[in-house]
């Protein structure tokens, strides 16, 4: 299976590796001209190729975004699509430089995974969707006693789950898959009950389903669900370019920097706008970076800021109509904050 | 012996380089050396870049709460349980359908083996058919094949297929009464375990009987009364201590019974049904490859045609069928690991998994391998037992 031969090749590549330190991601990336990007097997929203095989969703996005920032050209990445199980021997073993594939940051997976979390691209917490016109009556995830849960393995939603129910004190039967196509083939087909997982991956999967309107997303919240793109733990220069990419959509979108007036902004005599943008005389917020000093410019240009990004992808202007929420700024009562740039 | 020694020395004096003993000496050497410098290269960059890429290793996580459920778990386990008692939920997983298609594999196997030399045409044909269909396809759309195409569509459990003696199949498998044993059905037990003693008895006589007087006894049927009566028999004297836990309708699955996931079920039939195409082609060859004479000389001597292939034709049609059937056997074993595909929680789903939420690529990894060695090893050292009972005797 995959992931047992990513598995065993992440121990020959560990095995094989070279054992002096290896050149920074930065210069490797800039060395071979794109970036390798980790992100999901298909997930509406988030990372999914769209019917011509170009990968759509805020976790592609951002993976152009740094693109946009390294090279100055936001298609200049190449996309990987990892199961659940695969995605941290992918990076750990150097096949991708980033994972961008809605991973909840965790305590274990920033400290004993040699992973380093860039930041939360999206506030999620899981939910549960159940087929109304089957099970009429059940309204509330605490009435699933006995039900057959349909879950994909390797996940933080698959321990939530088992503490969710272990605290109720319900049963439940778990029925695991290792890729995200088989746990909804499963959950269509009628082999489980319940389907459980991130609240905006229920909604994303709900479309996909042979009838989405006989489907309800239960209101419980059970879990904190932050997710967000990491990169390898130990280089400090990449995870400093991924953050602050972050950093930079979030405070493009703060200064009311668009796609569309970016150009415009750059003869801003706002300092703020300024130094976000590199228009600053003697400015060296990018060079210190080891990026170019309009690096943000490149950003908004490939991809827009970060509530573009949301709205083009989750929001309004995609099919899953996803509400901002708590994914909102900071200055709009979100969570959505970006330290300043001094 | 001495004189022999020296004349193979003669030619090597000549020079050092030449000695063919001294030559493979260095070169025997030079290999290991080089195979354990390569395995301590290996071993000491794993530790080194696990080291600078600051991941965890060693295998004290195994000691660690797991935290997940799994469906499947032939010995108590919840999510409270250490990561190595979920592996150890896997391993059992893989042995319990591993063993069961062992099994069901020999017996299709065995009969469509058969089938295929039968004089019946249809028959034959039909077996030949059934092996040319499941050794071309890949096992994986087998499982695919059982696991989507037949048992998804079965219908939900509100509408279950109503069996006979109170089961039920729907698409979330398979359901049947589960035997509660009640008080002094230990009697029965007894019953058996003395019936069986009793019929390996009557069978050993019945062999020294034919061996001294050339008489026969019914061997087969008495021993079937035997097995089938005494227990029967305990069963009324006992008070008919037996009752059944019938599956029934809950909110959203039957509960009770005992219940047979779509996901094992798939797996299984898949598993032996692909393995038996290849098993019943090895018994074919097995009975092709005895030599016509041998039940040509049965038949002289006045034996019918059940007793020469029972007594003539298998045994020596073993030797050749069972070193390749130890192979098919490893195959199901292996192949078992495509459980992951459906979902059923074997050793490399549920180490995939411990392998996951610990982020320990290489220990999962290790663990995985070696205990998949370990079940071949174990395997083939059952089988080599037997290939060595079955062993042409010489006297």
């Amino acid at each position: 299976m995959k992931h047992i031969a990513i598995g065993i090749l992440g121990v020959a590549a560990l095995g094989f590796m070279a054992s002096a330190a290896s050149a920074g991601t930065l210069d490797t990336v800039k060395q071979k001209g794109f970036i390798q990007c980790g992100v999901s097997t298909g997930l509406a929203g988030f990372s999914a190729p769209d019917d011509k095989g170009d990968w759509k969703g805020i976790d592609a996005d951002f993976c152009r975004a740094v693109a946009a920032a390294v090279f100055g050209d936001g298609s200049k990445v190449k996309f990987t699509p990892l199961s659940a199980k695969e995605r941290f021997t992918a990076l750990q073993s150097g096949e991708i430089d980033i994972l961008s594939r809605n991973t909840t940051w965790t305590s274990n997976r920033d400290s004993a995974l040699g992973l380093d979390f860039v930041g939360i691209t999206y506030y999620d917490g899981q939910g549960f969707m159940i087929n109304a016109k089957k099970l009429p009556g059940v309204n509330s995830a605490l009435q699933l006693s006995g039900a057959a849960v349909c879950v994909q393995s390797g996940t933080t939603t698959e321990l939530n789950l088992a503490d969710y129910f272990k605290k109720n004190k319900m049963e439940y039967n778990p029925v695991v898959f290792e890729k995200l196509e088989e746990v909804n083939a499963a959950y269509d087909a009628g082999r489980c009950d319940a389907y459980t997982t991130d609240q905006s991956g229920l909604y994303g999967i709900r479309l996909t389903l042979s009838s989405p309107a006989d489907h309800v997303v239960l209101p419980e919240i059970i879990s904190k669900e932050p997710l967000g793109p990491a990169v390898r733990q130990g280089d400090d220069q990449w995870a400093h370019i991924a953050r602050w990419t972050y950093f930079a959509l979030l405070n493009a979108e703060e200064a009311g920097i668009t796609q569309a007036n970016v150009d415009e902004m750059k003869t801003s005599t706002d300092p703020n706008i300024q130094r976000l943008l590199g228009t600053e005389p003697d400015g060296k917020y990018g060079a210190d970076l080891g990026l170019s000093n309009d690096f943000v410019v490149n950003i908004v240009k490939a991809v827009g800021n970060y509530g573009e990004m949301f709205e083009r992808n989750v929001g309004s202007g995609s099919p899953l109509k996803i509400a901002r929420g708590i994914n909102a700024l900071w200055t709009k009562g979100g969570l959505q904050y970006g330290p300043p740039i001094r | 012996m001495a004189s022999q020694e020296i004349l193979r020395e003669e030619p090597s004096r000549g020079s050092f380089i030449n000695d063919p003993r001294i030559r493979s000496l260095f070169f025997q050497t030079l290999v290991v050396i080089l195979l354990f410098s390569s395995i301590w290269w290996i071993v000491h960059n794993v530790i080194e870049n696990l080291q600078r890429l600051h991941i965890a290793s060693g295998f004290g996580f195994l000691r660690s709460r797991a935290g997940f459920d799994i469906s499947d778990t032939p010995i108590a386990y919840t999510s409270d349980s250490t990561y190595f008692r979920a592996l150890v939920v896997g391993l059992l997983n893989t042995i319990i359908v591993a063993v069961v298609g062992i099994v069901l594999a020999t017996i299709v196997g065995f009969a469509i083996g058969i089938g295929r030399l039968s004089q019946n045409w249809l028959i034959r044909k039909i077996c030949t058919v059934y092996v040319e269909i499941f050794r071309n396809i890949p096992p994986l759309l087998v499982i695919f094949f059982w696991y989507s195409g037949v048992l998804a569509v079965l219908p939900p459990p509100r509408e279950s297929i109503h069996l006979p003696f109170g089961s039920f199949l729907n698409q979330r498998g398979f359901y049947f009464p589960r035997a509660v044993w009640g008080d002094g059905s230990w009697l029965i037990g007894v019953a058996l375990l003395l019936a069986i003693a009793m019929a390996w008895f009557v069978a050993h006589r019945a062999r020294q009987r034919q061996k001294a007087t050339g008489q026969q006894f019914p061997v087969f049927w008495t021993s079937v009364a035997l097995i089938v009566g005494l227990p029967v028999l305990a069963f009324l004297l006992g008070g008919m201590p037996l009752t059944f836990d019938f599956p029934k309708q809950s909110t959203f699955n039957l509960t009770g019974g005992f219940w047979v996931k779509p996901e094992f079920l798939s797996l299984l039939l898949a598993l032996s049904f692909y393995t038996a195409a290849f098993i019943a082609e090895i018994v074919r060859a097995g009975i092709r490859g005895v030599n016509k004479g041998q039940s040509e000389a049965a038949a002289a001597l006045g034996l019918r045609s059940g007793p020469i292939l029972r007594l003539v034709v298998i045994p020596q049609a073993m030797r050749i069928v069972i070193p390749p059937l130890t192979s098919q056997y490893l195959n199901l074993t292996k192949n078992s690991s495509l459980a992951i595909a459906i979902g059923y929680p074997d050793l490399t789903a549920t180490a995939g998994t411990v392998l996951n939420q610990t982020g320990q690529a290489v220990e999962g990894v290790f663990i995985m391998m070696i205990a998949y060695l370990v079940l071949s090893l174990v395997t083939s050292f059952v089988m080599n037992i037997v290939n060595a009972r079955m062993a042409l005797v010489e006297r």
